[in-house]
């Protein structure tokens, strides 16, 4: 069982503080984590498997493949660095991106449209929040699980090239994070099939463009000023920092723009689910 | 025994845009009464039900739950309500027991207090022997038993039960009944929206009958037929073209109700009012003296059927 946490503190809570929060939010986020658990014994694990292979194979091809043309790239403190090494951290961050996506798009997808999970949920005494922050964690641990992954490839390899590396997993938990919540609640949006292939349209193109391949000073300034803007920039920017050991203030400013990222996508899903379940 | 509502709705409305749904409820609930809500499609009672559940927030009127607003107090309502929604909704990705445990989980109930409940319920809901299972190799009726089981897990005050038996075949309706029968007896507050008269009449204590979102009629099965309809009802048909013109030389024997497919003749005696008809030398096809029921209460009440 895997729902052993701290269950034996006694009779049900009877949540009766003041009643805006009380009304969202039980403080039972672990029931909804703990569910999420034990249902992921029945989880389709080739798709899951394939959301965590899919970076070492961009890896094993453009670094090591594509990388003996390429040999040295500079980094931001000017150093020459591998290709793969460049190239390494960036894929660290997608791959946690990938994990939250999977599990906060389709899954919840899923559970809103056709399993109606949610309802049931919204039923008892949890409220919106405890089910978005139990969900989201959930695309967290995935998240997580796949860099943790990678991270280990990386080693493995030889492209962690300094110390603070440890600190990738971290910060990659902190993407997943981000990606989680924002992807939840856009979730909720969405009622069909073809309307769930417009998450591809948009992380595509994210992916192979925010400075991931190569150094965003070869874009003209305009269109450098527009990947900035987007959340996987942050989050390659800050795993590369910390795995090539080049850090800077820079790496505050995205840190700072994934806790607006998670603040806004955890109060976005709550206020949808409520929406959309307790109108 | 004068003892405080369990449910007490005054002016209940609920809109939808311009659109009432629930258009001015009232009712009280009793604890340990069996209420019901019977009425056709759209009107009103699956709205009703989320408001008492305090899923859906009422645009007017007053309503209280266990004493309780659920406008303010959702998450304390929603702890002391079993609710059986009308379309399943039990965790596919759960076996049969684990639904019951991670539901009660959400209400924050200890771990081991969960394992011995969800054994004694799947006992009760005779499912002991699937506990194992997939909820997708369920029946049908197995489906409604385990929601049902799961609404108990947190030995809620007031069941709530949307529509319970519609789309089952007869044989599970009747295993149901006699479930929902024992927990009436054990004193559980029953709380269930129908359109099937049977079911009110089996089940419930008192009902009213909801149309459009307000009520045309309260009180208990056995009265609202002695109030609004006759002891018992002639059923004749004569052909679907020439149900209305025999109903012109059927005035005097009763009060005519004349449907489609056959004619309706409300008296205190079928069997008197048969032979009036045939002394009239009249010649149904077919005829069928019967007890009225609710569906003649609603059709008295609204001049449609229940069932369309």
């Amino acid at each position: 069982m895997t729902l052993r946490d701290a269950s034996l503190r006694g009779a049900p809570q009877r949540p009766s503080r003041g009643h805006g929060v009380a009304a969202l939010y039980a403080g039972n986020a672990r029931s909804v984590v703990g569910r999420g658990l034990l249902a992921t014994r029945s989880t389709n694990w080739i798709v899951v498997l394939t959301g965590f292979v899919e970076p070492i194979f961009y890896l094993l091809s453009l670094g090591v493949g594509l990388g003996a043309y390429v040999g040295t790239v500079q980094d931001a403190a000017g150093n020459d660095i591998p290709y793969a090494a460049y190239i390494a951290p960036a894929l660290l961050a997608v791959s946690a991106m990938n994990g939250a996506i999977y599990d906060s798009t389709w899954n919840v997808f899923f559970k809103l449209n056709y399993q109606k999970t949610y309802e049931g949920m919204l039923t008892t005494s949890l409220g919106p929040f405890d089910v978005a922050l139990g969900e989201i964690v959930l695309a967290l641990l995935r998240g997580g699980a796949y860099g943790l992954g990678f991270l280990l490839v990386m080693q493995a390899a030889g492209l962690n090239l300094a110390w603070t590396a440890v600190f990738a997993l971290p910060a990659v938990l902190v993407v997943a994070f981000g990606f989680a919540s924002l992807g939840m609640g856009i979730t909720s949006y969405l009622k069909t099939f073809q309307q769930m292939d417009w998450i591809t349209f948009f992380l595509l193109p994210m992916f192979l463009l925010s400075a991931t391949f190569y150094p965003l000073a070869v874009y003209p300034e305009p269109v450098q000023w527009a990947v900035m803007a987007l959340p996987l920039w942050h989050g390659v920017e800050l795993v590369r920092g910390l795995t090539t050991g080049v850090l800077g203030p820079a790496m505050l400013v995205h840190l700072a723009y994934y806790a607006v990222m998670i603040a806004v996508g955890l109060a976005f899903t709550t206020r949808r689910l409520r929406a959309l379940f307790l109108d | 025994m004068p003892s405080t509502p369990v449910i007490v709705a005054a002016d209940l409305v609920k809109k939808y845009g311009d659109f009432a749904a629930v258009d001015g409820l009232s009712f009280e609930v009793a604890p340990g009464e069996s209420f019901g809500l019977l009425g056709p499609n759209g009107a009103g009672k699956s709205t009703t039900m989320r408001m008492v559940g305090a899923v859906s927030t009422r645009t007017s009127g007053s309503l209280a739950i266990l004493g309780l607003d659920p406008n303010r107090s959702g998450p304390e309502i929603r702890s002391r309500l079993g609710v059986v929604p009308q379309a399943d909704n039990l965790d596919n990705e759960l076996r049969v027991r684990d639904n019951l445990i991670v539901y009660g989980r959400y209400f924050g109930l200890p771990l081991r207090h969960l394992r011995r409940r969800a054994d004694e319920l799947l006992e009760f809901a005779q499912l002991a022997d699937r506990a194992g299972s997939k909820v997708d190799d369920l029946s049908g009726g197995m489906k409604r038993r385990l929601t049902i089981a799961r609404a108990l897990i947190n030995d809620p005050r007031i069941l709530l039960l949307d529509e319970p038996t519609t789309g089952l075949d007869p044989q599970a309706r009747h295993i149901l009944w006699d479930r929902l029968f024992r927990l009436k007896e054990q004193g559980t507050t029953l709380v269930l929206t129908t359109h099937y008269m049977d079911e009110a009449e089996q089940l419930c204590d008192r009902l009213i009958v909801v149309d459009k979102g307000r009520i045309m009629a309260e009180g208990s099965p056995a009265a609202l037929i002695r109030e609004h309809s006759t002891r018992e009802v002639l059923e004749v048909r004569f052909g679907s073209e020439r149900n209305a013109g025999a109903a012109a030389d059927l005035e005097g024997i009763g009060r005519l109700e004349v449907l489609p497919d056959r004619v309706l003749v409300y008296a205190d005696s079928g069997e008197a009012a048969l032979e009036e008809v045939t002394r009239r030398g009249l010649q149904p096809m077919t005829s069928l003296v019967r007890r009225s029921s609710l569906e003649d209460v609603f059709l008295r009440l609204t001049g449609r059927s229940l069932i369309e």
